[in-house]
């Protein structure tokens, strides 16, 4: 079994998903397994691409969710991945040491070497965040782009995750969540940012936003006793350029 | 962040080359970075100085690796061998290809270009193919506007000079109520997602009308769930409540609109309806003061919003303002009355209005920036009306859809919500006069064997003399385009061409050349239909009824099969396209851009791009424009040549950007040798900023209007009237109740005519009505664009594949219970005009009488480059089986299934029922339609895909 490191990581890099304003466009989702298909953990593999029943690796998945009845409900788009926990299960479960949590920036990482694909971590992760690549028998994960955040060949207002970069409605955030004083941080403070299953107590980095109260309508005024009714309102009006 | 120590390269170089062009995952024309290595495409994202998605990037455009090498790609040029629809070809050379079409065209070009029908789909180069089209001298073009969206864009630019989606947007900046309607997910995709983004980070208000509650509707403050094809009468009583409630902008109305013209009152005569003018032409108003009647656009004048009026001549006459307010103050538009239509409950409706009015007008924000006026007057700042409505295709495509987009747009005007700070926002180079021109050419004067038409062939009627028709009412386009089917087309009527051609009505139709328009499959409307039609054969001579079909796309889709020539096409990363000011350019609010495509790779496949072709032809045919006097061509180096050397008008070419000998100019100016490197040195866009002093009441604004006058975008710089009444409709009123020299051919058109043009807009139901005498068809049938799939482009993407696989047919759930079906229930949708199966899938968020699907995913056997037992093709499936190209019989003519002003085609008025299928029915959707060959060019599909492998650096991947 893996150990966690000895000293709780600072620093917790992560990502704050505002569920408010995420339409489910699925950018984050295809250009992190863009990013990522030729990165760290090339390829992010796809079964019978063209057939019957196309299956791949995806780091990063959006489902649709209906809340509520009729007309009053809502319709939630909700991304799904790596929560990049600080006790994780998938980390203290693993036989060999090959995933691991860093010290650096607690972000939890999969070591290929290591891996023996036992999925001991898939079933360890409630949250569905392991990612069984078939082909090469070894399981990963999101990185948190890991091969992006720290590339200094990448202008630095890049050096985000991609799916961060790349989602239309800024529904994405990446910071430092250990820091309370980070942007992150603000936001998760102002909105109400919650953990994701947290009667688990693994302790998820990653924060969602909840849908904002609905603005009500102000209540029409009524028809005021003594209104001018129909033209005769404007009867005496003129008006110039 | 400095990294920390691990056996990982952080420091890996995304590729070892980048190259910016315009992405066409979509028709939203972002800017990207293709990052190379090896040269192979490692990633593409978005350029973060693009001005229109600022370095987003949506789920299609990052996918655009799996696009480009997609197996479907067509590899070589294609002649039929068997029967058409067999999908039997074999392989020739380009020559043979070029030579084959040069012979079947130039013999139409010298008998009668109109047995060409040269129809292009959801391309971004009309201003080359309809100028080509003008140069052959067919009036036979059009692009995919007519079942798109030309409601909208007619909608519009009859009514305030511009429109919603690609000519003006909200101002995402400063609105604080955002109202959407009937906008599907991928219109205008990024600019939407990020001016939403924008709003909700500022706490703004956000109401989406819509059927159904997904993608944006999902995030909206309010979801307005209204039934379809009555958004006009809900629209029709937020107005009836601004107007009792007395919540309107009448200085906008006076200064910017037609609401103080005169309008004769004279029912029955030749000039009933028409606008009073003075000896010059110039509208007439009321002066209050003077009491008699004066030029509506003078400065000063105090003129009288209502008053029925007795001209010195004895004309009588009311100003545009009475006329509408007493159509909507009628209780007909009561939301009362308006819910039991709408499904919107009356409250639900005033709430709205109030809503509307109290962002609109009260407290309005200023923004600190003096402004001039066109009459010379100064404001010191540029005050808000902060209401932004955006509307798109759930408007456009009922056969309502131009009077509801109208009404929209009488709405705004109401508000003095266009072009103001947190209003709609014209995009340059609009606003434009109303209606613009120039008029469509095609009248049997303008056209003749071996010479240019006369004008363009699409362009905006004012009145029926403008009208393409035989003196005897006949329709002189195969489309039917400008006909008394569709007197207002402005884009025509793809959808009908093969429905014509095949019934050589009006004429026969020799060659039928079409591109990227899968008119044989989903861009069609009943698919069955259309393939009837391309595979017609006259039973005397046992000839196809279109005699030949040529095809250009990129890859192996459902319409190549039944085309005798095919020209393989390239991949968006292969080619130079502009994305020109003279047909659909990249311009936002706050300036005018265009931009363009640079080829990234060399096709590794025996393809051209479709414009080199085009051009090529072109000079094979001897075409003017495309042909020096010597013979030789005018375009030696093909498209690229073009771009830089076409000239419409003098200094005036498909870029705007870096002309002049120079490369100093913007807009007009002589030819730059080096015009392409400087677009590709700015990330291949080129984009002009506005000053701040014009930015807003673009309409109205002299200095914008100078400048837009000197960039050639309108005639002078008269201020822009918006028109809250349309002459021109009312003017084929007139011709219909029997006035002037072109009227209706028979008493059914023209009861078509006096049915459904208003000069005042105003909701009718569609033309099949809202529920049909004994209710056999209880439900309307519509279908939403997928965020992340477009068109039929996506199902070969082996990653957008795996989002949207099959599709389903989503059903409230109320309704679900109450029929005993559950999720993955096999069911029959049978309507007037056909019958499928389908599986459903119940949801809270949609109208209760609507059912709904993803557009597109449905695919034919065999096609796409699919293996066969695809989901898409055992599991998908297309409302358009369902959906005719005719009204029924009754109606008393053969009259499109359309908008009857415009011909949109109506593809959302379906309305079905709904049966369970036997338990024990086949687990596949219906119509099974026989499988395609594969693609001759295709290769076996992989059984697994690890793209990316190659390019990992310190570790090699396991595999």
């Amino acid at each position: 079994m893996t150990s966690l490191p000895a000293t709780a990581p600072v620093k917790k890099l992560g990502l704050v998903i505002d569920l408010d304003t995420c339409v489910g466009c699925h950018a984050c989702a295809v250009n992190c397994k863009e990013w990522n298909t030729g990165g760290e953990m090339a390829p992010l593999t796809d079964m019978d691409p063209y057939g019957a029943e196309p299956e791949g690796v995806w780091f990063n998945r959006v489902h649709g969710y209906e809340a509520g009845d009729g007309a009053n409900g809502r319709t939630v788009h909700f991304p799904r991945s790596c929560l990049h926990c600080e006790t994780p299960a998938c980390v203290t479960v693993c036989p060999t040491g090959a995933s691991y949590k860093r010290e650096e920036d607690g972000i939890v990482l999969v070591d290929e070497d290591k891996c023996i694909g036992c999925k001991l971590c898939s079933w360890a992760c409630p949250y569905g965040a392991r990612e069984f690549d078939e082909t090469v028998g070894v399981m990963k994960k999101c990185t948190l782009c890991v091969d992006r955040i720290y590339n200094e060949t990448i202008p630095e207002a890049e050096r985000v995750p991609a799916c961060v970069s790349t989602c239309p409605a800024s529904a994405r955030h990446f910071g430092d969540l250990g820091d309370p004083n980070s942007d992150v941080s603000k936001l998760v403070a102002e909105r109400g940012g919650y953990d994701l299953a947290p009667e688990f107590d693994y302790k998820p980095t990653n924060k969602y936003l909840p849908p904002r109260e609905r603005m009500p309508s102000a209540p029409a005024a009524a028809e005021a006793a003594g209104e001018p009714q129909g033209l005769l309102k404007w009867v005496d009006r003129m008006l110039s350029i | 962040m400095n990294a920390p120590l691990e056996p990982i390269d952080y420091n890996r170089p995304t590729g070892d080359e980048i190259k910016t062009t315009t992405c066409y995952m979509c028709a939203c024309r972002c800017g990207i970075r293709v990052h190379l290595k090896d040269g192979r495409v490692r990633y593409i994202d978005g350029n973060p100085d693009h001005p229109v998605n600022g370095g987003v990037l949506c789920g299609k455009g990052a996918a655009g690796i799996m696009q480009h090498y997609s197996p479907a790609r067509l590899t070589k040029p294609l002649r039929r061998k068997g029967a058409r629809g067999a999908g039997e070809f074999e392989e020739i050379e380009w020559n043979e290809a070029l030579t084959m079409a040069t012979s079947w065209l130039s013999e139409v070009r010298n008998t009668d270009p109109r047995r060409l029908a040269f129809f292009t789909g959801r391309d971004q180069s009309q201003s080359l193919t309809g100028f080509w089209a003008t140069q052959f001298g067919t009036p036979n073009h059009a692009a995919h506007g007519g079942f798109c969206s030309v409601n909208m864009a007619a909608g519009g630019i009859y009514s305030i000079g511009g429109s919603f989606w690609e000519f003006g947007e909200p101002d995402w900046e400063h609105a604080r109520m955002l109202l959407m309607f009937g906008v599907a997910e991928d219109h205008d995709s990024n600019p939407i997602k990020i001016g939403l983004g924008k709003l909700k980070s500022r706490g703004a208000k956000v109401v989406s009308v819509n059927p159904v509650r997904t993608g944006y509707s999902a995030i909206a403050d309010e979801w307005v769930g209204i039934r379809p094809g009555t958004d006009g009468a809900f629209v029709s009583a937020l107005i009836h409540e601004l107007l009792r409630q007395d919540r309107i902008d009448l200085e906008f109305l006076a200064r910017t609109t037609d609401a103080s013209w005169l309008i004769n009152q004279n029912p029955g005569a030749a000039d009933h309806g028409l606008v009073i003018k003075d000896a010059d032409g110039a509208p007439l108003g009321w002066d209050g003061t003077a009491d008699a009647p004066t030029p509506a656009r003078t400065p000063g004048a105090n003129l009288s919003l209502i008053g029925e009026r007795t001209l010195p001549d004895g004309r009588k006459a009311k100003t545009v303002f009475q006329l509408l307010a007493e159509r909507f103050l009628d209780g007909a538009n009561n939301p009362d009355a308006v819910a039991a239509i709408t499904d919107v409950p009356a409250e639900t409706i005033r709430n709205l209005a109030n809503d509307l009015a109290a962002a609109a007008l009260d407290d309005p924000m200023e923004i600190q920036q003096p402004w001039t006026d066109w009459t010379g007057k100064r404001h010191e700042t540029m005050v808000a009306r902060p209401v932004a409505i955006h509307a798109m295709r759930g408007i456009s495509a009922h056969s309502n859809g131009f009077d509801t987009c109208r009404l929209i747009h009488v709405l705004q005007m109401l508000l003095g919500a266009i072009d103001a700070p947190g209003s709609f926002r014209y995009k340059p180079p609009f606003p434009k006069p109303v209606p613009p021109g120039p008029k469509p050419a095609g009248k049997a004067d303008q056209i003749g064997p071996g010479r240019p038409m006369a004008g363009p062939p699409l362009g905006f009627v004012a009145g029926p003399e403008d009208l393409l028709v035989d003196p005897d009412g006949t329709p002189r386009r195969i489309d039917h385009a400008y006909s008394w089917e569709a007197p207002v087309a402005a884009h025509g009527l793809m959808h009908m061409v093969i429905e014509n051609a095949a019934k050589q009505d009006p004429n026969p139709i020799d060659v039928l050349f079409m591109y990227m328009a899968n008119m044989g499959w989903n861009s069609s409307m009943s698919v069955e239909n259309a393939l009837k039609g391309l595979t017609a054969k006259d039973e005397e001579t046992g000839e196809y009824k279109i005699k030949h079909v040529i095809y250009s796309d990129a890859f192996w889709s459902e319409t190549v099969a039944y085309a005798d020539l095919i020209f393989p096409d390239t991949t968006y990363l292969e080619r130079w396209d502009a994305i020109s000011l003279l047909d659909r350019p990249i311009s936002d609010a706050d300036g005018p851009a265009d931009a363009i495509r640079q080829p990234i790779f060399e096709p590794d496949r025996d393809v051209r791009p479709f414009q080199e072709v085009v051009i090529d032809l072109g000079h094979r045919l001897g075409l003017p424009a495309f042909t020096n006097e010597d013979g030789t061509a005018k375009f030696p180096g093909g498209y690229k040549d073009y771009l830089v050397n076409h000239e419409r008008t003098p200094g005036v070419g498909p870029l705007a950007g870096w002309r002049g000998e120079d490369g100093d100019k913007g807009g007009i100016g002589a030819k730059n040798p080096d015009q392409l490197d400087k677009y590709i040195e700015n990330g291949c866009f080129w984009k002009h900023e506005l000053e701040p002093e014009q930015r807003y009441f673009k309409h109205s604004n002299k200095s914008y209007l100078e400048w837009s006058a000197s960039m050639g975008f309108i005639p002078n710089a008269d201020p822009i009237v918006m028109h809250l009444y349309s002459e021109p409709l009312q003017k084929f009123r007139l011709a219909a109740e029997g006035h002037g020299d072109v009227q209706p051919p028979t008493d059914a058109a023209r009861q078509r005519v006096l049915k459904n043009f208003d000069p005042i807009a105003s909701w009718r139901p569609p033309l099949n009505g809202l529920e049909d005498a004994d209710n056999a068809y209880p439900l309307h049938a519509i279908t939403q664009r997928p965020m992340a799939m477009y068109h039929s482009w996506g199902s070969q993407n082996a990653w957008l594949r795996q989002i949207h696989t099959a599709n389903r047919l989503f059903m409230a759930r109320e309704l679900v219970e109450e029929m005993g079906l559950k999720d993955d229930s096999w069911v029959y949708v049978t309507s007037p005009n056909g019958k499928i199966k389908a599986q459903i899938k119940a949801m809270e968020g949609v109208n209760p009488r609507t059912v709904w699907t993803w557009n597109a995913i449905g695919k034919r056997k065999g096609a796409w480059g699919l293996d066969k037992d695809a989901p898409e093709a055992t599991k998908g499936f297309l409302l358009n089986h369902l959906i005719s190209e005719l009204l029924p019989d009754g109606q008393g003519g053969h009259w499109p299934n359309a908008d009857p002003v415009t011909g949109q085609a109506a593809w959302y008025d379906l309305r079905v029922k709904i049966e369970p299928a036997p338990a024990d029915t086949a687990q596949v959707s219906e119509p099974v339609i026989p499988a395609l060959p594969n693609n001759p060019g295709g290769k076996p599909n992989p059984s697994r895909l690890g793209f990316g492998a190659a390019f990992r650096g310190r570790k090699e991947a396991r595999s």
